[in-house]
Formats: C-alpha cells, structure tokens, sequence
C-alpha cells in the first residue's frame, strides 16, 4: 500500500470516545497487512497520543502516513504546551488531572511508551502553544 | 491454557465471547493503570484488572490482548459488553481480587508475558 494520508481529528476531554481513532488506525493497518508486532507498535503509541491530547490537549488531530516500509504518526493539539520535554519523558511524571486518574490514566507512562515503541520520536512544545508529537515507525 | 479453563479456576462468568472459550491463552498481565496494561502485554496476552470502564476494552483491544478479565465481581456495563463485542474480545467476570486471581493463574502454569521476569 503505497502513501496513504489520513486525518482524524481528536477532542479534549471526550472520554467516551477517547481511543477510537487509534483503533480505527489499529484496524486500517490490520487490512493494510503489516505484521501483527508493528501494528501492535503503532496503535499503542496512537492511543498514548490520543489520550494525551484527550488529557492535556485542546482540540486537535492526528495525521496517519502510510507507506510501503513506514508509518508516520503526526499528533497535534491546542493545548497547554510542554513546560519541560525532558522531565514529560521521565517515567512517572505526570500532570494528569483526577478525572483521568479515576479512569486508570496519568500514570506518567505516556511519552515513555511512546519512545520505547517507536523508532523515531520527535516533539514540539512550548507554554500555551499547543504541542505537536511525531512519532515514527520502520516497518 | 484454554479459555475455559480460566474461567473455571477464576470461577468466572463470562459475559462476551462464550464462543471463544477454546481459545488457547499464552500468557497473563495485570494491572489497573492503562500504560502499565500496554506495555506490559503483548499479542494474545490474557489481561485482568480492576478497572471498570469503556477505556478499559479500548486499551485491552490495543495492546492485542485475547481477553479480559474484571476482577472483584466488576460487571461491564453494556456500552463495554457491545464495544467488547465489536472487537471479538472475550470479557469475563471473577469474585477474586487482581492479587488472588492472579495468583490462581500462576499457580495453574500462567505465567507473564515476559518469562525472564518471572523468577
């Protein structure tokens, strides 16, 4: 399947819907016929993404890119921005609010789990200027 | 281990997925923070927790898990049971807690996804 481009706006707070778009991701690379490993590898980075902009973010969206040996994941949002990147990677920090630690969320695993299953992890953030995180993967 | 069996040492009621108790399960994971269920699975990995909610399903479905276990007598609502449904997950109820659960499992011949860990 050669470059496929695909957009999914995601909304902040949405709690019943959070996770879909990387399910629908997870499901599109399954018919696409990656390997069950990359695909695992990717949808679990999507869902991290998804739901720190559902946590974190303002509005915002999540571009896909497909190719024949890569997926590319670009997740942007409106929200608060990064004061620290360095310490956001640490495992364990978190700024996550109660409702999403209620619902088994803010454990301060996000971003590391993202670096740990991705190939290539870039992220661009500052204070009250939203964030954008893109995520790479080799298949 | 087969599904079934699960269910009979968990003294489960299964809610979703009564087709699938043939299923054979490779390896278990626990826990009742999402990112620690997803990175502590891997495909066809049984999943157990005491989370009860939607989210629970969707991180259960993204981490490849083959089914899911709530445990201290949690019952899924429906929104769960259908969205369990829609992913061909398996969705199980026991009376124990996640320590005891787990434990039953483990003591079948369970063990984690990670086998090195589990000395």
């Amino acid at each position: 399947m050669p470059n496929l481009t695909k957009r999914y706006p995601i909304k902040a707070r949405d709690y019943l819907k959070a996770g879909e778009v990387s399910i629908q991701i997870q499901g599109l690379l399954k018919i696409i016929g990656f390997a069950p490993d990359f695909i695992r590898r990717v949808s679990l980075c999507a869902y991290e993404a998804e739901m720190n902009v559902v946590m974190h973010g303002g509005d915002g969206e999540l571009t896909l890119e497909v190719d024949t040996d890569r997926v590319d994941l670009d997740v942007r949002d409106a929200g608060p921005g990064i004061e620290d990147i360095g310490l956001a990677l640490q495992e364990g920090y978190s700024t996550a609010s109660e409702e999403a630690r209620e619902m088994g969320f803010g454990a301060g695993m996000g971003l590391p789990n993202i670096q740990k299953n991705s190939d290539s992890l870039d992220i661009i953030s500052e204070k009250g200027k939203g964030t954008e995180v893109k995520i790479g993967f080799i298949a | 281990m087969k599904l079934t069996e699960v269910k009979d040492i968990l003294k489960a009621e299964i809610t979703s997925g009564a087709d699938k108790l043939e299923m054979v399960i490779q390896s278990g994971a626990g826990g009742d923070l999402m990112s620690d269920i997803l990175r502590g699975s891997k495909e066809g990995v049984l999943v157990l927790s005491g989370l009860n909610n939607i989210q629970l399903i969707r991180t259960a479905v993204i981490a490849g898990a083959s089914a899911l276990v709530l445990v201290r007598g949690k019952k899924p609502d429906e929104e769960m049971k259908a969205q369990a449904h829609e992913h061909g997950l398996p969705l199980l109820t026991t009376p124990f807690t996640l320590f005891t659960a787990c434990g039953r499992l483990f003591r079948a011949g369970l063990r984690g996804v990670d086998p090195k860990k589990n000395i």
